[in-house]
C-alpha cells in the first residue's frame, strides 16, 4: 500500500526552481529520508506534501487523497514537526503538548503518556523556552505524534544538536514506526539517513538524483572499501602487490589500501602479520553524493 | 480534555500573564500616570485663598450650612493672635489676606500681587458680608444664586483623565497583543502548525479575540476600581455603558496590531510600528490632555482616529452621565474601523518573511 504519492512536483519562487520535478512514493509503514544539503528544497518538497504549500504543478496523494487545498479529513491522520520547533510562547512542555492534545481532541492522560515516552516528565514543568535544544525536540515530536498519526512528517529533527543528542533522539525516532506508522524525514546527515531510513531520496537543487535503501545506494556505487593498517607490518611494496588492492598508499596514520575484495586483501594481510592497527571503512552516502554531483558533500 | 477554543484561549491567557513587559505596558505604566495625573496633579483645579483671622469673626462662624461649605472651598483658615505679624505674613507671600473685626466693620488686609486671588479674596468676602447682613435683617433673599457645572473645566482632573488614560492601556495591550502574536506565531511557524490541526481558523482567531477582550475588561475593572476607590472618582449610572464601548475599541486597536504584524518583518518591528501607531494616537485622541486648545486641524486629523472615539464616548458615559444616545455613532465608527482595517491586514499578510 502506499501512503504518499508524488508526482511531478514543482514549485518556484521567482527563477529557482526550489523543487525541479520531484516524483516518489512512500510505502505504508515505510521510514522514508529525504537527505540533501542546505537549500536543497527538502523542506519545499515537506510543505507542499503536507499541504502548507500551493504546488506551482503536479501532484500529491496522502492516504489516497488530495492534500490541497487544505483537506480537513487528512489532518487528524498526519502528525508534523516543523523544522523550528512551532509552540506557544511561555509555556511549560506539560501545558504545551495539552494544548496540542486539546486540537486534536485527545485527553490529557495520553498528552502526558508521550512526555513521559519521550523522556520529559521531569522537564514537565519547564517552560519551552529554558528546554535545551534536544529536549525542544523531543517535545516537538510528542506533540507531532500526540493523536497516534498515521503518517508523520519530521523536519530535520536533529538539526543544531550535538552529537551524543542526535544519537538520543535516533533511539526514539526508530521506534516511531514501529507500530506501522509512516514516517518522512529530512536531514541533512548521511549517517543518520543511514541509520534510521528504509529508503532515501538524495536531494539537490530541487532535484532527486537518486533514491534507494542506504546500504543499495551504497552497493551501486561499486566504491573501494578503505583498509588501513598501521605502519612497519608490511611494506608499501608489498601491499601493493597483494592480489585485489587497487591502490596503496602510505600516509602519517598507516598503509592504505583500496580494495573491492575486502575479504581477500584482508586474508593476505593476515597471513604476512600486517592486522596491528587494522581500520576497514566501506564506502557511505557521502562517497555517493560525491559521485553523483561530483562535490563534496558539505551538510 | 478541554475544547480546542478552550485549550488556546488558556494558552494565550497563560502566554499573556507569565509575559512581565506586556503585563507592565497593559496595567502598571498606565496605572502609573493615572496616579500621577489623579492623584498628584488633582487639586490644581481650584487655588484655595490663605486667610489668617486675628480675633473672633462672628459672621464666619454663623454662617448657614450651604454657605459654610462653600467657605470652606474658597478659604484655608488659620488664626493668628496679632495683627501685626498677621499683615507681615501676608505681605511675604504666606497668606493671601489677615481679616479682622473692627466694630462693625470686617476689615481685609491684602496684596495685588497675585490680582487673581485678590480680586477672588474681595468677590467672596463681599459675598459672605452681603449674606450675612440680609440673613441678620431676617428678610428671605430675592434672587438666589444657583451655580450647575456644564463645562468639561469642571470635572475634577480624576473625572477627566481616568476614561483617556484607560483608553490608552486598552489600545496599547491589544495592538501590541495582535501584533507580537501575528509576527512571533508566524516566526515561530505556530500559525503554520496550528493551520495543520483539526481545527477551523475561527476558533483560534476567536480564541485570540476573546482573551484581549477579557484583558480589555481586566484593565477597566482595575482603572475604575482605583480610580473611584483611591482617587475620588464619581462615575455615572451609565458607566456600564463602557463595556460595549471597550470592546468595540479594542477589536479596532486589535485590527491595527494585526496591521503592523502583518507590515513588520519581525516580531520587535511588529511591536514596535504598534508602538509607533498607538503613542502618537494617544496623544491626538486626547488620552493625556484636552484637545480643547489643540488646533482645528488637529482636531480634524483626530477624527480619524479610533480612540478618539472611544476617549470621548467613554468620557461621556462614565463621567458625565450620558445614556446610550451617547454610544451608537461612536460603536458603530469603532466598528466599522475594525472591519475595514483587519480586511486590509489580511490582504497584506504574507505567510514567509521574505
Ligand atoms: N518562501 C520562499 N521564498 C523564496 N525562496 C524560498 C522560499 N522558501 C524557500 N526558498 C528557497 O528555496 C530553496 C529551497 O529551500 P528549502 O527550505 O526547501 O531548502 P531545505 O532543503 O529545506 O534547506 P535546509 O536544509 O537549509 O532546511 C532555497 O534556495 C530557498 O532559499
Ligand atoms: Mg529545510
Amino acid at each position: 500500500m502506499t501512503a504518499i504519492e508524488v508526482r511531478d512536483l514543482v514549485k518556484r519562487y521567482g527563477e529557482l526552481a526550489a523543487v525541479d520535478g520531484v516524483s516518489f512514493d512512500v510505502a505504508k509503514g515505510e521510514f522514508f529520508g529525504i537527505l540533501g544539503p542546505n537549500g536543497a528544497g527538502k523542506t519545499t518538497a515537506l510543505e507542499m506534501i503536507e499541504g502548507l504549500r500551493q504546488p506551482d504543478s503536479g501532484s500529491i496523494r496522502l492516504l489516497g487523497e488530495p492534500v490541497w487545498p487544505r483537506n480537513a479529513a487528512l489532518l487528524p491522520k498526519m502528525g508534523v514537526q516543523l523544522q523550528t520547533s512551532a509552540f506557544f510562547e511561555r509555556l511549560t512542555a506539560r501545558e504545551q503538548i495539552r494544548t496540542f492534545a486539546a486540537l486534536y481532541g485527545v485527553a490529557e492522560r495520553a498528552a502526558d503518556a508521550w512526555l513521559e515516552r519521550v523522556g520529559l516528565t521531569e522537564k514537565a514543568a519547564t517552560r519551552t523556552e529554558q528546554l535545551s535544544g534536544g529536549q525542544a525536540q523531543r517535545l516537538a515530536i510528542a506533540c507531532a505524534l500526540v493523536h497516534e498519526p498515521e503518517v508523520v512528517f519530521l523536519d530535520e529533527p536533529t538539526a543544531s544538536l550535538d552529537p551524543q543528542a542526535r544519537r538520543n533522539l535516533w533511539d526514539l525516532l526508530s521506534g516511531i514506526n514501529d507500530s506501522g506508522r509512516t514516517v518522512v524525514l529530512t536531514t541533512h546527515y548521511m549517517d543518520e539517513a543511514e541509520a534510521l531510513c528504509d529508503r532515501v531520496a538524495i536531494m539537490d537543487r530541487g532535484q532527486i538524483l537518486k533514491l534507494d535503501s542506504p546500504s543499495g545506494l551504497v552497493r551501486d556505487l561499486e566504491a573501494p572499501v578503505r583498509i588501513t593498517v598501521a605502519p612497519g607490518g608490511v611494506s608499501l611494496g608489498e601491499a601493493a602487490e597483494i592480489a585485489g588492492v587497487d591502490h596503496a598508499v602510505e600516509d602519517e596514520t598507516g598503509l592504505v589500501l583500496s580494495t573491492r575484495h575486502p575479504a581477500g586483501v584482508l586474508t593476505e594481510l593476515a597471513e604476512r602479520g600486517g592486522l596491528d592497527g587494522l581500520q576497514v571503512k566501506a564506502a557511505t552516502l557521502e562517497d555517493v553524493f560525491l559521485d553523483i554531483t561530483g562535490r563534496e558533500y558539505r551538510a | 480534555m478541554s475544547s480546542p477554543f478552550a485549550a488556546v484561549a488558556l494558552a494565550i491567557t497563560r502566554g499573556f500573564l507569565r509575559d512581565r513587559t506586556a503585563l507592565f505596558f497593559a496595567i502598571v505604566f498606565p496605572l502609573m500616570f493615572l496616579v500621577l495625573f489623579g492623584g498628584i496633579l488633582t487639586d490644581r483645579g481650584q487655588p484655595q485663598v490663605e486667610m489668617i483671622t486675628v480675633g473672633d469673626i462672628a459672621i464666619f462662624e454663623q454662617l448657614p450650612p450651604g454657605a459654610k461649605a462653600a467657605f470652606d472651598d474658597a478659604f484655608d483658615v488659620r488664626p493668628l493672635g496679632d495683627l501685626d505679624a498677621a499683615i507681615a505674613e501676608v505681605r511675604d507671600g504666606d497668606a493671601d489676606v489677615a481679616v479682622v473685626m473692627e466694630g462693625r466693620e470686617l476689615v481685609a488686609h491684602y496684596t495685588q500681587t497675585d490680582q487673581v486671588k485678590a480680586a477672588m479674596t474681595q468677590g467672596a468676602l463681599a459675598a459672605f458680608v452681603n449674606g450675612a447682613n440680609l440673613a441678620a435683617a431676617g428678610a428671605p433673599p430675592v434672587v438666589e444664586l444657583r451655580i450647575e457645572a456644564v463645562e468639561d473645566d469642571s470635572l475634577e482632573t480624576i473625572q477627566f483623565v481616568t476614561p483617556g488614560l484607560l483608553g490608552w492601556a486598552v489600545a496599547m495591550s491589544a495592538a501590541f497583543g495582535a501584533a507580537a502574536n501575528l509576527q512571533g506565531w508566524r516566526q515561530s511557524k505556530l500559525l503554520r502548525r496550528l493551520q495543520l490541526a483539526p481545527v477551523a481558523p475561527g476558533t483560534i482567531v476567536g480564541a485570540r479575540v476573546v482573551v484581549t477582550v477579557l484583558i480589555s475588561l481586566a484593565q477597566m475593572a482595575i482603572f475604575l476600581g482605583l480610580a473611584t476607590g483611591a482617587f475620588g472618582l464619581q462615575l455615572s449610572g451609565w458607566w456600564w455603558l463602557g463595556i460595549p464601548l471597550l470592546v468595540a475599541g479594542t477589536l479596532s486597536f486589535m485590527a491595527l496590531g494585526l496591521l503592523s504584524g502583518a507590515l513588520a518583518k519581525t516580531q520587535e518591528g511588529a511591536v514596535n510600528m504598534a508602538n509607533f501607531l498607538v503613542l502618537p494616537m494617544a496623544f491626538l485622541s486626547g488620552s493625556f490632555f484636552p484637545l480643547d486648545g489643540a488646533p482645528q486641524w488637529l482636531q480634524m486629523v483626530s477624527q480619524a482616529l479610533p480612540l478618539r472615539h472611544l476617549n470621548d464616548a467613554m468620557l461621556d458615559v462614565l463621567v458625565r452621565g450620558q445614556g446610550p444616545e451617547a454610544i451608537w455613532i461612536p460603536l458603530a465608527i469603532l466598528l466599522g474601523f475594525a472591519v475595514v482595517v483587519t480586511a486590509l491586514a489580511a490582504r497584506l499578510f504574507r505567510w514567509d518573511g521574505e
